[in-house]
């Protein structure tokens, strides 16, 4: 087979091509100080019926979500930041009689293989879900006690039952994964939170 | 001069042997290496339209178990908008919805008596029944589900 002598390569369409390409990555880069977040209007999402003659009445995305803090998953929307810094007031119930519970207990699993170890917050989850959405139906109390791993959270199971559905995807690993394995020195399990 | 004369250059006689001097710039392979190069400046206008691309919000519910049987639309539930709302526990606990897209019978009548959404759409908490457009404002053939929207698609189970 007889190949071309290449021309004298010049480095000037490299570079034009890296400019671009990083003109087009800017808005993923996190940390960026501007918002490159957009929401699909709900006539042009695929979803609603843009011939319903009462869909002008219901709340755009954009309209309430460009308000609360960035994500780049998801909603785009940081919620449980939203709720910590007061930007949404979501009800905790309808019915007087409701005990609100919140648990400040973080847990740590390993058996991670070569990601993090898994820090769980208590806080967070409890803030929004309450006890019984998870005990013991799918986590037994006791630390340990169910058995799961990665696989089952990524068919829907356990974590994934949020995680990947109305919570951040399973695509931010580090997010759960986020103690490293090599400066965590204390025991698995349930500990206080550290701040 | 056989590539392997030693009185040239090793790159000289490499070239040689690749048979670079007498090259044909025509031909299907050399043509294609002429576009492959153009083919980094088309590639990142592509990566900015991906992102606008995303169908449904996510986690919004399409909730087709009876509706377009009944000859309504189906219902689109967005969780994002009632999560500025209300916290999961509400529905998910006082309300006793199942965390499952269609695993929930809802049925009019239902709602009229106060269960799952009627608890709170009934004129007190929330806008009542009669806006029956509002809920059921899918498009024809939807199938119940949760839609993922952005970078992911839910996972299987659903």
């Amino acid at each position: 087979m007889k190949r071309c002598k290449r021309s004298t390569p010049g480095w000037a369409p490299w570079g034009a091509a890296a400019l671009l390409w990083a003109a087009a990555l800017s808005p993923v880069v996190p940390g960026a100080a501007e918002d490159y977040r957009s929401w699909q209007a709900l006539s042009e999402d695929r979803l609603h019926d843009p011939a319903n003659p009462n869909l002008h009445e219901l709340q755009q995305p954009a309209e309430a979500l460009s308000a609360l803090p960035q994500d780049a998953v998801g909603n785009k929307v940081r919620w449980v930041q939203a709720l910590r810094e007061g930007l949404i007031q979501p009800r905790t119930n309808i019915l007087p009689e409701t005990k609100i519970q919140i648990l400040d207990l973080d847990l740590i699993y390993g058996k991670t293989g070569d990601r993090g170890y898994v820090r769980f917050p208590h806080r967070a989850h409890s803030e929004w879900l309450d006890c019984a959405n998870c005990h013991e139906k799918i986590f037994k109390q006791k630390f340990g006690a169910t058995q799961f791993n990665m696989n089952d959270i990524l068919q829907g199971k356990f974590c994934g039952k949020c995680h990947g559905a109305v919570a951040f995807p399973l695509t931010e690993c580090d997010r759960c994964h986020s103690v490293k394995q090599e400066e965590f020195n204390g025991s698995l399990g349930p500990q206080k939170v550290a701040r | 001069m056989a590539p392997w004369d030693p009185k040239r250059s090793p790159a000289e006689s490499a070239r040689s042997a690749r048979g670079a001097t007498s090259c044909p710039s025509s031909g299907l392979l050399a043509r294609f290496r002429r576009v492959r190069r153009w083919m980094l400046f088309a590639l990142p206008p592509l990566a900015f339209l991906a992102p606008m691309d995303a169908p449904a919000e996510y986690a919004d519910v399409v909730i087709n178990n009876n509706s377009e049987r009944e000859g309504v639309r189906p219902v689109i539930y967005p969780h994002w908008f009632h999560r500025i709302r209300f916290r999961c526990k509400v529905c998910h606990s006082e309300l006793g919805f199942e965390m499952k897209a269609g695993g929930n019978n809802i049925t009019m009548l239902g709602l009229m008596d106060g269960k799952h959404c009627g608890m709170c759409h009934n004129g007190d908490v929330a806008w009542s029944l009669e806006n029956c457009n509002r809920c059921h404002s899918g498009l024809p053939g939807l199938k119940t589900g949760i839609r993922g929207g952005h970078q992911s698609t839910g996972p299987g189970e659903y």
